[in-house]
C-alpha cells in the first residue's frame, strides 16, 4: 500500500537521483568530456521543458472539456521546429555569434545594446512567468493532495501551503546549486540540461505508461476507446467537441509564438545550443516527442470521463485513473512524471529569469551606484553569482507568494495561455530584429509597451475576475461606461474568445506601433551595425563554427589568409607554421602564439585593426565593436590615400621608363647605323683605292715600258680616282643634307624646263644605254617655286638609274607629270623588271644596292640623297608598286614663296 | 570528344542540397495547411478527424526527419569542434561576457 512516507521517500530518492545526474554531468563538462552532453538527443530532450505540469496534467483536463483543441498547444511548436531552416536556424546562429544569454539580451543586443529594452523584456518575462511558476507549485501540491484524499484513512492530510513551500524551497536549492555553479560565458548549464533530459524521459514514460494502461488495460483497445468517445461526445455539452476556427488557429499561433519567446524555451533552445546538428535532429525528434506526449491524451480523457465518478477533476485523470484501479506503482510513476514536468519547468525558468534579472536589472543598478571606474569593481564574478542566486530565490519566492495569494483556485489553471500571450509580445521585436534591418530601438520599445499594456488590460487583469483589479461593471461596460473600451471586447469586437481577442489586439497593435515607429525613427550607428550582423548572420558565417580553438578554426583562418595573402603564400606560411609545431600538413594548432604571428602577418597586409577584427571574428565569434570598425575605416582611408599616391608615382615612373627605353633604342639603332655606315664607307673607299694602288705600283715598277699598257693603267687609275671623288662628293652631299646645313635657293620655274635640264645632263648615259624617254610635254607646264637645281638632281638620279638598271631589251622610260590638289606628282616608270617586293623598303637606305653593279659606278647613295633632298623640299619620293616596271613617284608641293620659307625654316629648326 | 558515358557536370550535390533546403522551408507551410483542413469540416470531432490530425502530424514528423538527415550533413562539420569546448577554458574569460 502506498503510504505518504513512501511517496515522500520516492520523491526524495528521485530528487537525489537528479542531483547526482546533474553533478556527474557538471563534472564531466568541467573535464571537457562534453561529447555526450552536447549530443542532439540531450538537446532534444531538454526542449521538453515546454511540457510543464500544466500540459502533463492539464492536457487531459483540456481534452475532457473541449476535445481536440488541446493539441494546438503542441502543433504550434511542431510547426516552429519543422520550419527550423528559416527561423530557428537564424535565431540559434545569432544566439551563438552574439553570445546571447537570454531573450532580453537578444532583444537589447539587436537594438543597439539598449538596456531599456533589456529591462522591458525582463519585466514582461517576470510578469508572464511568475504565475506560471505558481501553477507548477499548485500542480505538485494538488497531486500530493490526490494521494492524501485517496489515502486519508492512512495518513494525515498534509498542509497544501506547506507542501508548496517545501517544493519551492527544494527547487530553489537545486537551481542555485546547479544553475549558478559557475559563470560560463556561454551561459550553458550542462548539469541542469542533463537533469532536464532525464526528467523528459520520466514524464514521457509516465504518460505513455498511463496511456497504454488506460487503452489496453481498462479501455478495451482502440475500438473501445472509439465507442467510448462517441458516448462522451453525445454526453458533452453542445459544441464542446466542435472545432472553433478562431481558437484553433489563434492557439496554434500563440503556442508557436510562445515556444520562441518563453524565457525557459529560449534558454534551452538558443542559449544551451552548441551546434546546428542538435537543431537538425530536434527539428523532427522534438515534434515526435510532442506527438507521443499527446497521443494518449484523448483516450485518457475519454476513459476518465466515462469511467470515473462525476465531479472528478479531469485535470488529474492521469493520476486518479491508476489510483482508481488500484495501480499504485503506475500512479507513483505518473506522480513522478508530473513532478518532473513541474520541477524542470521551474528550474529552467528560474535560471533564465535570474540571468535576465541579474544582467539587466541588478547589475546595472549595482554598477551605477558604485563610485569610481572599472578598476574598483572588485570581483564582479562573485557579485554576479550572488545576484543570480538572489534572483533565483526571489523568483521562486514570487511564485510561491502568487500561489498562496491567489489561493490555488481555478483562476490559476487558466494562467497558462495568459502567460503565453504575455511573453508572445516579444515576438514582433524579436522576429523583426532578425529579418528586418529597419527595425529600430524606438519601435521595439513602443511596440513592447503597447502590446504588454493591451495584454494586461484585456487578458491579464480580467483573469483575476471580479475580486481582482477590475470590477464586474468595468468588465461589462468598460471604464467610465465607455463601451468601446470594454476589456474583453475592445473597439466593439466581441465575437472572439477572450484569449484570441487579447492576442489579436495586443499583437496587431504591437506590430503596428513597432513598424510605424521603426519606419519613422533613425537608428544609431551601433544599432545599424547590430542590425546588419543579426539580419545577415547566415550570409557570412557559413556552417556554424565552433567557438573553441580547433582544426575547424585553423581551416577557417587558412581560408581567410588565402584571401588576403594569396593562396600559395598562405599555404606555404601555414605549412611552415605547422612544421614549427612539429605537425604535418597545412593546419597548425591555433595556439595563441600562432594566432599572434598570423595577426601580425596579416596586419602587414590589411592593417592592425582589420586583422584583429577578422581573426577575432573567426576565433571567438567575438563581435566587432564600433571602435574597431572606426579604426578599420580610418586605416582603410589612410591606406587608400597611400595607394593612390603610389599609383600616381608608379604611373609617372612607368612613363619615364618607357621614354628612356625609347631613347635608348634610338641611340642603339643610331650606333648600329653609324657602325654600318662606317664599314660601308671604308669598304666603298677601299675598293677603288686598292686598284689605284695596284696599278700605280705596276707603273712604278717598270710597267710603263709599254706605253700602251701604261696609258691603259693610268686611265684605270684616273677612272677610280673619279669614282672616289664622286663617292666623296656624294657623301659630303648626304652629310650636308642630313645635317640640315644645306642652303636652298628657291626660284620660280616650270617643270618642263627642269625635266629638260635633267634629260640633257643625262643624255650621255641615255644614248649609251639606248633608252627612249616618253613625255607628254603639254602636261608639264606647271610652275613651281622651289630649289629647282636640287629637284633636277633628283630627276637626274632617277633617269640615270632607269638607264643603268633597266633590264629590258628596248629600254623605255615614261615620265608623267600631273597636279593633285596643290601637289605636283612626277612618275618615272620604266619597262624593266622592277624592284622585288622585299627590297622596296630598302632601296632608299644608304649603300643599298639590289645587285652588285659596281661597274655602274654607283655607291648606292643616289636614292638616299634623293630622299633627303625631297625631304628638304617638303615633298617625298616613294617607290610605286604595281606598275609595268620600276616606278618612282616624286611628290612635292607646287608651293609659293611663303610656304617655302616656312618649310625651309622648319628644316633649319629641325637642327 | 566527350565519352558518352561521362555524365554532364551539373554540381548535382549542391543543386540537390538547395532543393532540399527549399523543401525544408516549404514544409511548415504544408503543415499549416494540413492542420487547417480539419476546420473545413463542420460538426463535432469524431474519431476520423482525430485520426487525421494525428496521422498528418506523424507524416510531417517523418518528412522533417528525412529532410533533417540531408540538411544535418552540411551542418555536422563542426562536430569535432564541440569536443574541445571546455567550460574551464571559457570560465576564465572576461566578466563582461556574463554582464551583457
Amino acid at each position: 500500500m502506498l503510504t505518504f512516507n513512501t511517496l515522500v521517500g520516492v520523491c526524495f530518492l528521485y530528487v537525489v537521483l537528479l542531483f547526482l545526474v546533474a553533478f556527474v554531468a557538471d563534472k564531466r563538462a568541467r573535464r571537457s568530456k562534453v561529447r555526450f552532453l552536447t549530443s542532439p538527443m540531450i538537446y532534444t530532450l531538454s526542449l521538453s521543458v515546454y511540457c510543464t505540469a500544466w500540459t502533463f496534467y492539464g492536457a487531459v483536463g483540456y481534452a475532457a472539456r473541449s476535445g481536440l483543441e488541446f493539441v494546438t498547444i503542441y502543433l504550434g511548436p511542431t510547426l516552429v521546429m519543422i520550419g527550423w531552416w528559416w527561423f530557428l536556424r537564424k535565431l540559434v546562429r545569432v544566439g551563438r555569434s552574439q553570445r546571447v544569454t537570454s531573450i532580453a539580451d537578444l532583444v537589447s543586443s539587436r537594438y543597439g545594446k539598449s538596456n531599456l529594452l533589456g529591462v522591458l523584456v525582463t519585466l514582461i518575462a517576470v510578469v508572464g512567468t511568475t504565475p506560471y511558476i505558481a501553477l507548477q507549485l499548485q500542480s505538485v501540491t494538488l497531486s500530493f493532495a490526490v494521494f492524501a484524499r485517496d489515502r486519508s484513512a492512512g495518513w494525515a492530510v498534509p498542509d497544501l501551503e506547506q507542501t508548496a513551500f517545501w517544493v519551492a524551497g527544494g527547487l530553489a536549492l537545486f537551481t542555485i546549486l546547479f544553475g549558478t555553479r559557475n559563470l560560463d560565458v556561454n551561459e550553458r548549464h550542462h548539469g541542469v540540461v542533463t537533469a532536464i533530459a532525464v526528467e523528459a524521459v520520466v514524464k514521457l514514460v509516465a504518460l505513455l505508461a498511463v496511456g497504454i494502461f488506460v487503452v489496453w488495460g481498462v479501455g478495451g483497445g482502440p475500438q473501445g476507446i472509439a465507442s467510448a468517445m462517441d458516448q462522451v461526445i453525445k454526453a458533452a455539452p453542445e459544441g464542446a467537441w466542435a472545432l472553433q476556427g478562431g481558437r484553433w488557429v489563434g492557439l496554434t499561433f500563440l503556442s508557436a509564438a510562445a515556444f520562441l519567446t518563453l524565457p525557459r524555451m529560449f534558454q534551452v533552445l538558443v542559449v544551451e545550443n552548441v551546434n546546428e546538428r542538435q537543431l537538425a535532429m530536434a527539428s523532427w525528434a522534438f515534434p515526435l516527442y510532442l506527438f507521443l506526449m499527446s497521443l494518449f491524451v484523448i483516450p485518457i480523457a475519454v476513459v476518465g470521463l466515462s469511467l470515473m465518478p462525476a465531479g472528478e477533476n479531469p485535470d488529474l485523470f492521469v493520476l486518479t485513473l491508476p489510483l482508481y484501479f488500484g495501480r499504485d506503482g503506475l500512479a507513483m510513476l505518473s506522480f513522478l512524471g508530473g513532478f518532473s514536468s513541474a520541477t524542470s519547468m521551474v528550474i529552467v525558468a528560474s535560471i533564465a529569469l535570474a540571468t535576465m534579472v541579474s544582467n539587466h536589472i541588478i547589475m546595472p543598478i549595482w554598477l551605477s551606484t558604485r563610485p569610481g571606474g572599472a578598476s574598483e569593481y572588485g570581483d564582479v564574478r562573485q557579485i554576479l553569482l550572488t545576484a543570480r542566486r538572489l534572483s533565483i530565490g526571489g523568483i521562486l519566492a514570487l511564485g510561491y507568494l502568487y500561489y498562496s495569494i491567489s489561493g490555488g483556485g481555478s483562476a490559476l489553471a487558466a494562467i497558462g495561455l495568459i502567460s503565453f500571450a504575455g511573453v508572445a509580445q516579444v515576438l514582433p521585436a524579436m522576429a523583426g530584429g532578425l529579418f528586418w534591418r529597419g527595425a529600430s530601438r524606438g519601435g521595439a520599445v513602443a511596440g513592447l509597451i503597447t502590446g504588454f499594456a493591451i495584454w494586461a488590460y484585456t487578458l491579464f487583469l480580467p483573469s483575476f475576475g471580479d475580486a481582482g483589479a477590475m470590477s464586474a461593471s468595468m468588465l461589462a461596460h468598460g471604464p467610465w461606461g465607455i463601451e468601446a473600451l470594454r476589456p474583453q471586447a475592445l473597439f466593439g469586437v466581441d465575437g472572439l474568445d477572450p484569449v484570441v481577442h487579447a492576442l489579436f489586439w495586443s499583437l496587431i497593435l504591437n506590430c503596428a506601433v513597432f513598424i510605424l515607429i521603426s519606419l519613422m525613427s533613425f537608428p544609431s550607428p551601433l544599432e545599424r551595425l547590430q542590425a546588419a550582423q543579426f539580419v545577415n548572420v547566415l550570409d557570412h558565417s557559413g556552417p556554424a563554427r565552433g567557438r573553441s580553438f580547433s582544426a575547424a578554426t585553423a581551416e577557417d583562418l587558412l581560408v581567410m589568409a588565402q584571401q588576403i595573402m594569396g593562396a600559395d603564400q598562405a599555404q606555404a606560411w601555414f605549412q611552415a607554421q605547422a612544421e614549427l609545431q612539429g605537425k604535418q600538413g597545412y593546419l597548425p594548432d591555433t595556439t595563441p602564439d600562432f594566432i599572434g604571428r598570423l595577426e601580425r602577418e596579416l596586419s602587414g597586409l590589411v592593417g592592425t585593426a582589420t586583422a584583429h577584427a577578422m581573426i577575432a571574428q573567426i576565433l571567438g565569434g567575438a563581435t566587432v565593436s564600433v571602435d574597431d570598425l572606426l579604426a578599420v575605416a580610418d586605416e582603410t582611408q589612410q591606406m587608400l590615400e597611400q595607394t593612390t599616391q603610389l599609383e600616381t608615382k608608379q604611373r609617372e615612373l612607368t612613363l619615364t621608363a618607357r621614354q628612356l627605353s625609347e631613347v635608348n633604342e634610338k641611340l642603339t639603332q643610331l650606333s648600329i647605323q653609324k657602325d654600318a655606315f662606317l664599314s660601308q664607307i671604308s669598304h666603298e673607299l677601299r675598293t677603288p683605292m686598292t686598284s689605284i694602288r695596284a696599278f700605280s705600283e705596276i707603273l712604278r715598277d717598270g710597267g710603263a715600258d709599254d706605253p700602251q699598257a701604261a696609258a691603259r693603267h693610268a686611265s684605270i687609275i684616273h677612272d677610280e680616282s673619279v669614282r672616289l671623288t664622286r663617292l666623296l662628293d656624294d657623301l659630303l652631299d648626304l652629310s650636308v643634307l642630313e645635317n640640315g646645313q644645306v642652303q636652298l635657293n628657291p626660284r620660280r620655274e616650270v617643270v618642263r624646263e627642269v625635266l629638260d635640264r635633267a634629260i640633257a645632263a643625262t643624255s650621255s648615259v641615255i644614248d649609251h644605254e639606248n633608252m627612249h624617254i616618253h613625255r607628254n610635254r603639254s602636261d608639264e607646264g606647271i610652275a613651281l617655286y622651289t630649289d629647282t637645281d636640287r629637284l633636277a638632281q633628283v630627276f637626274i638620279n632617277l633617269i640615270s638609274n632607269a638607264a643603268k638598271y633597266c633590264d629590258a631589251k628596248e629600254k623605255r622610260l615614261a615620265i608623267r607629270v600631273r597636279q593633285r590638289g596643290g601637289r605636283l606628282q612626277v612618275d618615272f616608270v620604266d619597262n624593266g623588271g622592277g624592284v622585288p617586293l622585299e627590297s622596296q623598303s630598302m632601296i632608299f637606305e644608304k649603300f643599298s644596292r639590289l645587285s652588285d653593279h659596281l661597274a655602274a659606278g654607283g655607291a648606292g647613295l643616289g636614292l638616299a640623297i634623293c630622299r633627303e633632298i625631297m625631304d628638304k623640299l617638303g615633298g617625298e619620293i616613294t617607290y610605286l608598286p604595281g606598275q609595268s616596271g620600276a616606278a618612282f613617284r616624286v611628290t612635292l608641293p607646287v608651293g609659293n614663296p611663303s610656304t617655302f620659307a616656312r618649310g625651309a625654316e622648319a628644316g633649319v629648326n629641325h637642327l | 570528344m566527350r565519352s558518352p558515358r561521362e555524365p554532364l557536370f551539373l554540381a548535382r550535390q549542391s543543386y540537390r542540397r538547395r532543393r532540399i533546403e527549399d523543401a525544408a522551408r516549404l514544409l511548415p507551410l504544408f503543415g499549416v495547411i494540413a492542420f487547417l483542413l480539419p476546420l473545413m469540416v463542420g460538426g463535432e470531432i469524431g474519431p476520423i478527424r482525430l485520426a487525421y490530425v494525428f496521422s498528418a502530424w506523424f507524416v510531417l514528423i517523418l518528412s522533417s526527419m528525412l529532410l533533417a538527415r540531408h540538411l544535418g550533413r552540411g551542418v555536422g562539420q563542426d562536430e569535432h569542434s564541440t569536443n574541445s569546448i571546455s567550460t574551464v577554458d571559457t570560465d576564465a574569460a572576461d566578466d563582461a561576457g556574463g554582464l551583457r
